[in-house]
């Protein structure tokens, strides 16, 4: 009898950006959701960041910048995953991101963004509608 | 499936990590994998790390790893964190003081949670250490919440456990169960720069000495290391202490060791044979309905929980019940 | 001198205080009041009405007390406003030197009166553009600096002997400041005039910024060590801003802002007599950085209370004798944390509110945000509103007319009374725990930020606090909002700058110029002056980084959440 499988999450902080106040909300967040987070805490390079996910058997990947190098760091995670073969493992965005760059990043590969304003609750929400425990 | 079988004895990080997940997640189709990894266990070390919240396990355990990659040994960690018993969720944050190995190909670091099953070390914790163990890593390093009868259950899955304190924890120490002086092969004092580290140590080393005499056989004594995890201090001495209780298990014919492994596989036949009795008759009852009718009956005031219990036990294995 | 009411009136209004509040009672069984909670944004609870008795026995002149004299509640200077305005600065950084540097030259043109740097991420972590880790991030949340080469670009034509200038730079401050330093020299400007600060301030990066380069004691010997040599050599230089801004910016409460920023400050002062300085030779030139943000007189009270409690930290616990010890003068920025996404402009209102509330409470400098600030870095004219509001604070409001405006209301007094009475609670916890650098090491004060910002944060998503345009008053057209793009070429061109400086240089001199500094870090000598040789031969940000990395190890996240 399986049960239902928990959702596995990780939340991460790629470059030098060390704001983290939204990273650490949204894991507690997620935790509250019933998910299993994995925080990588700040200063994380795309590769590692790449390395953990795979490790951890994540469903989703969330990142989160505010220093304005997005552009750059979340599609060179997404390029990673891809070059090690990963395409199940959904990649969101968080943080101080312009609209003009969303379409950029949903292109490169990037699921959703969260941009500043968004409620925990609608977050959560669309994790659970859009990313599924990986199946067996 | 001989295919996933062959991708984790070559070590294919993806395959490892997806089988943990399955096995967490008790995915039927594992046991087969299990079963025919198992040959392949036997020859990883693997050390339990253990001991209360905040005393610095995952720095201990980072510079651990360094320590054994110098001397090109591959590690496996597996880091246990508390599931949240109201949501069910859980931050699994040890990874973070650990992240520097994420790029080490010879070290593989997961997460778990402990998902409230009795106790903190489950049994997916001893198939995820299998597996590493097939996996061809030289240590493996389990680190887990150190409370409660947790510290006893790393034990029996662990050749080494070490047991990690603070200063300052001298009246925590004192009430500490027996059980941990007991299990405990190397006590490690960490953020020994702090004030109250000699003071510790004394206390410990009395109470070890005094239950060495009550509970310990063979002649291992443990040793108390004062160590600062964070300036990797003491960790090559820690690592040199794991080095020595391995070869006192190894050494006069490798009693102690067989002693150990004989009581680990005991103790890891029963809890399976628990678990597996457990699902299947559960199982049975509930989809024969007689776990239903039995509820029922208990709220009609037909009966009680202990009759009924005894009775739908005893019927399943065919026999009476004991009692008169 | 007291300000008590004597005790016959004192008995009166409460009576009738009792009788009002029966008639409020009244009218709200019928009507309810318009909110469950009255509270501030650090969820403060507040009063309906505040009266004589919540002041009762506060004595004028040891609590309240002239501006410019102790404990200072009312201002630092006897004058304040009076004499001269707070000082306009506009934090400013983008691009290269050279963009920089005209963003510059425009605000000091449309009358801002002191310059203030942000460094791109890089920089502030210190690392050269050229870093692996640097990719992608050249530029994009302030200027790139490499070498003293881009520093000259980024004061060209500026007057640095005459105008002040304010360094955002925290683990590589030394190195900066180094290179301001030759960059003046170089110009035949003698470094005992030149004046500005260097927010230099390692302990709150450790609660809150993050910008990490070496461990929490080393850190503190390369402060005291910049401490040492400003108060020996560049007297007019403030080496240290104690800031609370980005504790609060973390998540704090105003309580734990104001606590957490003096606790700090009692450690450096702590750690520069421990070096065997006089506090009064280094005291005068500390400076503080504080938020400014929603909740308007909650700002206010703990402006003043921040005022009141240094004066009584430096004068009774650390004995300072020299006046100028006793002053708590402070930057204020608002409050980058409170501007939304969603229909900018109102952050235009939000910021006027908040700068209103700084100067109210007596700042001595101010930065405005922009309305774009929570998208990007500010365009020119976003960045030109956000310094006309201050303008026309100054010139329109008539707020600087008067010095303290709001002394003497019963509310406020109250306010910065409470305010000061559990700040102290705090740092008392904190003293009790071994001081900050322990409290930090148990990550203490990490903690609580983190759960004060998931409790507001909780509040906001359960419609317990209000964000209008957020939670109220949301509009779904996204009103278009010109943002300001790095271009991506940069990062090349940077690079490309860096490699010509460092192909012309006389490596030999760099290399020698490191060791020096290597030999300084490990025997404890003070690393300035080598410092500052290094960065003359044209040595890398980068390089003298690694000389401290290498000797004094670095420090990661721990991952407090």
């Amino acid at each position: 009898m399986v049960k239902e499988r928990k959702l596995r999450v990780m939340v991460a902080k790629p470059g030098l950006d060390g704001h983290d106040r939204g990273a650490r909300i949204i894991a507690r967040a997620f935790r509250d959701a019933g998910f299993e987070v994995v925080y990588t805490g700040l200063h994380q390079t795309p590769e590692s960041i790449v390395q953990a996910a795979i490790q951890e058997d994540v469903d989703m990947l969330g990142m989160s910048s505010l220093a304005g190098a997005h552009m750059y760091l979340f599609p060179e995670v997404v390029r990673l995953l891809r070059a090690k073969g990963v395409e199940d493992i959904v990649v969101c965005g968080g943080g101080i991101i312009p609209d003009e760059d969303i379409p950029r990043l949903k292109e490169a590969g990037i699921a959703e963004i969260f941009t500043p304003g968004s409620k925990l609750d609608e977050i959560v929400k669309w994790v659970r509608e859009h990313v599924k425990p990986r199946v067996a | 499936m001989t295919n996933a079988v062959d991708k984790v004895i070559a070590g294919d990080v993806r395959t490892v990590a997806r089988l943990i997940r399955d096995i967490d997640d008790r995915v039927p189709e594992v046991r087969e994998i299990l079963k025919a990894l198992y040959a392949h266990t036997g020859h990883a070390y693997v050390v339990g790390v253990t001991g209360a919240p905040g005393v610095g396990k995952s720095t201990l355990v980072d510079q651990m790893v360094a320590h054994l990659r110098k001397a090109e040994k591959t590690v496996g960690v597996l880091a246990v964190d508390p599931t949240s018993p109201f949501t069910g969720g859980a931050i699994l944050g040890d990874r973070i003081r650990m992240q520097r190995h994420s790029l080490d190909e010879g070290v593989y670091i997961r997460s778990l949670a402990t998902r409230g099953h009795f106790g903190g070390l489950t049994q997916s914790t001893r198939s995820a250490i299998d597996v590493l163990d097939a996996m061809g890593k030289d240590y493996i390093l389990v680190e887990t919440v150190g409370v409660g009868q947790d510290e006893v259950d790393v034990v029996k899955s662990a050749q080494t456990t070490i047991i990690v304190v603070i200063p300052g924890m001298g009246d925590d120490i004192q009430a500490i169960k027996a059980g941990i002086l007991e299990v405990g092969d190397i006590f490690v004092i960490n953020k020994a720069d702090r004030e109250g580290a000699d003071k510790t140590l004394n206390e410990l080393r009395q109470m070890i000495d005094m239950g060495q005499q009550k509970f310990r056989e063979g002649k291992w004594i443990p040793p108390i290391l004062k160590v600062e995890a964070v300036f990797d201090r003491g960790v090559a001495e820690l690592v040199e202490a794991i080095e020595k209780h391995r070869a006192y298990l190894l050494e006069a014919g490798g009693d102690q060791h067989l002693l150990r492994r004989t009581l680990r596989i005991r103790e890891e036949l029963a809890e399976m044979i628990k678990n597996r009795l457990i699902q299947e008759v559960l199982d049975q009852l509930i989809e024969g309905g007689e776990f239903e009718r039995a509820v029922e009956a208990i709220l009609a005031g037909e009966t009680d929980p202990y009759t009924a219990s005894d009775n739908l036990v005893f019927s399943k294995l065919g026999r009476k019940s004991e009692r008169p | 001198m007291t300000l008590t009411y004597n005790q016959k009136i004192m008995d009166e209004i409460r009576e009738e205080h009792k009788k009002w509040q029966k008639k409020l009672d009244e009218i709200f069984r019928v009507t309810r009041e318009r909110l469950e909670r009255f509270s501030t944004v650090s969820d403060k609870e507040i009063k309906n009405l505040y009266t004589p008795e919540d002041v009762a026995g506060e004595d004028f002149g040891n609590d309240l007390g002239f501006p410019g004299e102790y404990p200072f509640t009312r201002g630092v200077q006897p004058s304040m406003y009076r004499g001269r305005l707070w000082t306009m600065r506009m934090f400013a950084g983008l691009g290269s030197a050279k963009d920089t540097n005209k963003r510059f030259h425009h605000l000091v043109k449309e009358g801002q009166t002191g310059l203030s740097t942000a460094f791109d991420m890089p920089t502030l972590m210190g690392y050269d553009t050229d870093s692996p880790r640097a990719r992608g991030e050249c530029g994009k949340c302030g200027v790139a600096i490499d070498t003293l080469v881009d520093m000259e670009d980024l004061f060209e034509g500026l007057p640095i002997d005459r105008i002040t200038t304010s360094m955002t730079i925290n683990p590589p401050a030394p190195v900066i400041w180094g290179m301001y330093i030759a960059v003046a020299e170089n110009r035949g400007i003698d470094r005992k005039i030149i004046g500005g600060t260097i927010q230099n301030d390692m302990l709150k990066e450790f609660i809150a910024q993050k910008t990490f380069m070496c461990p929490p004691k080393p850190s503190l010997r390369l402060i005291t060590d910049t401490v040492e040599f400003g108060t020996k050599e560049v007297p007019r230089w403030n080496t240290i801003s104690i800031s609370g801004y980005h504790i609060r910016e973390a998540g704090s409460t105003a309580v734990q802002e104001l606590a957490f920023t003096l606790a700090d400050g009692i450690a450096y002062t702590q750690a520069a007599m421990e070096r065997g300085l006089n506090v009064d030779d280094f005291a005068p030139r500390f400076s503080f950085f504080f938020n400014s943000h929603l909740d308007f007189f909650e700002e206010i009270a703990k402006f003043r209370a921040a005022r009141r409690m240094w004066a009584k930290i430096m004068r009774e616990r650390f004995n300072a004798k020299d006046q100028r010890s006793w002053w708590l003068r402070f930057h204020t920025q608002t409050a980058g944390c409170s501007l939304t996404a969603q229909q900018p402009y109102n952050n235009i209102v939000r910021t006027a509110l908040q700068a209103l509330a700084a100067v109210m409470g007596g700042t001595q400098s101010l930065h405005t945000n922009s309305l774009d600030e929570v998208l990007a870095i500010p365009t020119e004219e976003a960045a030109t509103i956000a310094l006309r509001t201050q303008q026309i604070i100054a010139e329109e409001s008539g707020v600087a007319n008067t010095i303290d405006p709001l002394g003497g209301s019963y509310f406020v007094e109250a306010l910065t009374n409470q305010m000061e009475e559990e700040a102290f609670a705090i740092i008392q916890k904190i003293d009790d725990m071994g001081g900050m650098l322990a409290a930090i090491e148990k990550s203490f004060p990490q903690r609580e930020i983190a759960d004060s910002a998931y409790h507001y944060q909780k509040q906001i998503d359960d419609n317990q606090k209000t964000v209008v345009g957020v939670n109220k008053y949301v509009t779904e057209e996204r009103l278009p909002v010109d943002i300001l793009e790095i271009d991506d070429t940069l990062e090349k061109m940077q690079i490309e700058k860096l490699h010509r400086v460092k192909n012309a240089r006389d490596n030999k001199k760099v290399r020698e110029s490191l060791e020096k500094l290597g030999e300084a870090c490990a025997g404890n000598r003070n690393v300035m002056n080598f410092i500052i040789d290094a960065v003359k031969t044209h040595a890398t940000l980068q390089e003298v980084c690694d000389v401290f990395r290498e000797t004094f190890g670095e420090y990661r996240d721990p991952g407090i959440y």
